[in-house]
């Protein structure tokens, strides 16, 4: 480009065209930028090709029964994950049952004028830090403090309700009790947060009409408030249950490894991520293929959650907020 | 009494030719150590339109919500005085606010229709009174009152949220309306509608005054010469530092507006000061 | 309740009565779930209370004591040793995070830029938002598992490949903070520096990045925490041991690590330990977390 800018006499001497040197700077930057965010896909779709070529002979080997087997022996080349599938699902669902309700539970405490705003403030804080507090620490707290916590109860509740299914066998250590309530408190602050912020994103004008209509406290929160934050609330539950489906370390500390499947709170289970991680540091050749499998199967049980997880918030929105 | 309070300028007190609903006689109302309104008497007559108008500040808003005490959901609030209504006072002891915002509905400044369908949205007053009757029928009348009905007829199941902003603020007089409330407390509810819905709201009023008593706070003058019946002029008063509200006059809305007593009153009307 | 009388005309209703009435079915209702939620609450702090009880008692004895050298330096004991430490780990630990850091930084930086500023609306810049989400909802396991096909299978276990874990999932936080971040730089900054003549890359060098740093290094400080935490991806790609580490590319102890493989011990003093290393995990993330939120502080 020939500088039109120097044949005119009227432009200011000091504005000029950037230099040869600026202009390849940026496009070198907007090269490199675009290569860094060209990795990430890259990236994303290597972790799925690595890990499915390598999962490629145990998915040929084992077909849809490793789905559906329930025996786990090297030595005879046996690989099923009913066991895993069952107990990953169980532990989830149980923590989603207690840490969602409680995690609702205190997002209501904090946003609807139970306590100073401040003082709220000061509790979401220390949510966030709950969050922060890595899972082996949960684990260790569980073997030393939860396990010898719940054995009296789970005893009591085994000899007085044993024909009860839920209670059918005693707690001899690691189970799914113990492992389902670690995971509870580990959600719910995910739950609680994000439940906050929906209720902080309600504008204030509703809270008034709810009130306005002569509406008690609570009439206000459950029957405007809670279905205007259904949405997000919903996301709050899904994120918990996802991170709940993945969580590793403390699962594989409490919930005893056993590979079987069982109604009972109080026996030891397994969940896939624990398999992973217990299984993975002395696998042989073939039972690193089998456990790439068993990792696929996690990754599909996650995404399917969270695509689901996806379309009833859709559908919450739709229904309670309007929007197409 | 002390000599700087006799110096304070009170109104003298409306006397209501018809029956009054309302009798609210304002001494004080703080938001915490801060004095918003002083001395207001205003007395709100059955199946009238009350107008509330002046300057940003002066307050009207605020004795607009003590009437039903919405303002007991700031916590610094705090009111001196008493709101007689139907000659219980509003603000004593043994009175539950729930059951005040029962009989004394309110629409407010934006409107503000909750996140569920047309119908349900003004059947949430019904329900909430657990009301045994015919809901469809009653949904109807209320829509049809709020002249309402023939746009929203066909899409009763789609959100309030969907509709315009007059239609919303609409919806949200049917939702006041539909339990039959004493009193219907307006917000300025036109300040963010266009002049069209603006035109639709004010129709409504007077055909709601037909059956409701209504007190109306307003930014806008015209509006006030319109649909009130009676008008209060209230005032803020920053000589002494602060910024606190009192009424200045009230009257029926043609003396206020064409033979007005006081000379801030006059000012005010003529734009002097807004 | 004295619920409102439809049915009568308006004319003929009964005045209303506001008065509360003794025990009412709603204020009972309003009690009873009023109280089951201070419950909750009280509740749901007795773990937290009981967790940092145990850290501060049984991981604050050695660390608080006289033998503290001895712990921070010392090299983990075996068997029925007494003492020891956790050296190798600490060092370990922050040796990983480094890694991770100098590879997921940058790049997520730099995806941000283009994801957020540079071309927002492209095919890549959608696509690699989109994955770096979907990233997010993937077990953090899963990255172990990755580094594990990739590096392990062939080299074997190293800090390297603890590291690169680490940063896979360090990277999707980088990237979506930081484009986070970038997107609260106000439109009309960006407009002013685009009328001034700047290229595009000098608007970012001179408004974008210099404005939304505080809101990067919250999100950056952030996922260098989450990444501390870690041990689902270590477990199986850099494995533990129980001395310093002198090359990065031979098995490396982790806190987390180790943590996890003296819970299971049956002796005392590996139990103290893991508790002790908990506290300084725990004061190591939460050190990162609290500086991450001080930086993060609108500044008035």
């Amino acid at each position: 480009m020939t500088n039109m800018f120097e044949a005119a006499d009227s432009v200011s001497p000091i504005s000029g065209p950037p230099r040869a040197l600026e202009y390849a700077n940026d496009r070198i930057f907007r090269g490199i930028a675009w290569t860094s965010a060209f990795l990430v896909i890259a990236l994303t779709g290597f972790i799925l090709w690595e890990v499915g070529r390598q999962a490629a002979p145990a998915i040929q080997a084992y077909g849809l029964g490793f789905i559906t087997g329930t025996e786990w022996n090297v030595n005879q080349g046996e690989f099923g994950v009913l066991p895993e599938i069952w107990g990953t699902l169980y532990s989830s669902l149980l923590a989603l049952a207690l840490g969602g309700l409680f995690g609702i539970a205190i997002a209501i405490f904090l946003t609807q004028d139970f306590i100073h705003h401040r003082l709220a403030m000061i509790f979401r804080t220390v949510i966030e830090m709950l969050a922060a507090i890595p899972s082996v620490v949960f684990g260790l707290w569980g073997i030393y403090i939860l396990i010898p916590l719940l054995k009296p109860g789970a005893e009591w509740l085994h000899d007085q309700l044993g024909w009860f299914p839920l209670f059918s066998t005693d707690l001899a250590g690691p189970g799914m009790a113990p492992a389902a309530l670690v995971l509870a408190i580990m959600i719910l602050p995910t739950v609680a947060a994000i439940t906050v912020d929906a209720f902080h994103r309600i504008p204030y004008k509703i809270k008034e009409a709810a009130y306005g209509m002569g509406t008690t406290r609570w009439e206000a929160i459950l029957k405007v408030m809670v279905p205007t934050a259904s949405s997000g609330i919903l996301a709050a539950l899904v994120l918990g249950f996802g991170r709940a489906l993945g969580e590793t370390m403390a699962l594989a500390m409490l919930i005893g490894n056993a590979n079987q499947i069982s109604l009972s709170l109080f026996s030891p289970a397994n969940t896939l991520a624990s398999l992973l991680a217990s299984t993975f540091p002395e696998a042989g050749h073939l039972e690193v293929q089998a456990l790439m499998y068993a990792a696929l199967v996690l990754l599909a049980i996650t995404f399917l959650v969270n695509v689901m997880g996806q379309m009833v918030q859709q559908y919450t929105i739709r229904k309670f907020e309007g929007k197409r | 009494m002390n000599a700087a309070a006799e110096t304070m300028f009170v109104a003298a007190p409306y006397q209501a030719a018809g029956k009054v609903v309302i009798e609210c006689n304002v001494a004080k109302i703080f938001y915490g150590d801060f004095l918003a309104v002083r001395d207001s008497q205003v007395p709100i007559e059955k199946r009238k339109i009350t107008g509330f108008i002046g300057p940003s500040g002066c307050g009207k808003s605020t004795v607009l919500r003590s009437l039903n005490r919405m303002n007991d959901l700031i916590s610094i609030f705090r009111f001196e005085g008493n709101v007689m209504y139907h000659g219980q006072d509003v603000y004593a002891k043994k009175v539950d606010p729930v059951l005040v915002r029962r009989y004394i509905g309110m629409v407010f400044q934006q409107p503000n229709p909750f996140s569920m369908s047309v119908y349900d949205n003004v059947a949430f007053g019904l329900r909430l009174n657990r009301y045994k009757g015919d809901m469809d029928e009653r949904v109807e009348k209320a829509l049809k009152r709020a002249a309402l009905w023939k746009e929203v007829k066909d899409k009763l199941k789609n959100s309030g949220l969907s509709l315009s902003g007059g239609q919303q603020q609409r919806l949200c007089i049917a939702r006041a309306i539909a339990t039959e409330p004493d009193v219907l407390l307006m917000d300025e509810p036109c300040s963010a509608l266009d002049p069209i819905a603006t035109r639709q709201v004010e129709e409504l009023m007077l055909e709601l005054k037909e059956r409701y008593t209504l007190a109306l706070v307003t930014h806008n003058m015209q509006q006030a010469t319109r649909v009130a019946d009676t008008t209060a002029f209230f005032s803020v008063d920053i000589s002494k530092g602060g910024r606190t509200g009192y009424l200045v006059e009230m009257g029926p809305t043609e003396q206020i507006f064409q033979n007005p007593r006081e000379t801030l009153t006059k000012e005010y009307i003529s734009g002097e000061f807004s | 309740m004295n619920t409102v009388d439809l049915t009568v005309d308006e004319a003929e209703r009964p005045l209303p009565q506001l008065a509360r009435q003794g025990l009412e079915v709603r204020a009972l209702k309003s009690g009873i779930l009023t109280g089951l939620t201070w419950l909750t609450a009280a509740l749901a702090a007795i773990p937290l209370i009981s967790v940092i009880y145990m850290l501060l008692m049984q991981g604050g004895a050695r660390l608080f004591g006289t033998g503290v050298v001895e712990v921070l330096t010392g090299l983990p004991p075996a068997g029925f040793e007494q003492g020891g430490g956790i050296g190798p780990a600490i060092v370990g630990t922050l040796a990983m995070v480094g890694i991770a850091s100098l590879i997921s930084i940058p790049l997520g930086i730099l995806a941000a830029i283009y994801n957020g500023v540079l071309e927002p609306r492209s095919w890549t810049a959608n696509t690699s938002r989109f994955l770096a989400k979907v990233l997010t909802g993937v077990p953090s396991i899963m990255a172990g598992v990755f580094v594990y096909a990739v590096l392990v299978a062939h080299w074997g276990y190293s800090a390297w490949a603890g590291g690169l874990a680490l940063a896979v999932l360090m990277l999707r936080t980088v990237v979506l903070a930081a484009e986070e971040a970038m997107a609260q730089v106000p439109q009309r900054m960006k407009d002013a520096a685009y009328g001034m003549g700047c290229t595009r890359t000098q608007v970012i060098w001179k408004v974008v990045l210099p404005t939304g740093l505080p809101g990067i290094l919250t999100g950056v400080l952030l996922a260098v925490a989450g990444a501390a935490g870690e041990s689902a991806p270590l477990l199986f790609t850099a494995l533990f041991s129980n001395y310093y580490i002198s090359q990065l590319s031979e098995p490396t102890a982790s806190l987390s690590i180790l943590i996890y493989n003296f819970s299971g011990m049956p002796f005392p003093n590996q139990i103290e330990l893991a508790w002790t290393a908990s506290l300084v995990l725990v004061l190591m993330v939460l050190g990162f977390n609290i500086l991450a939120r001080l930086i993060g502080q609108p500044k008035v």
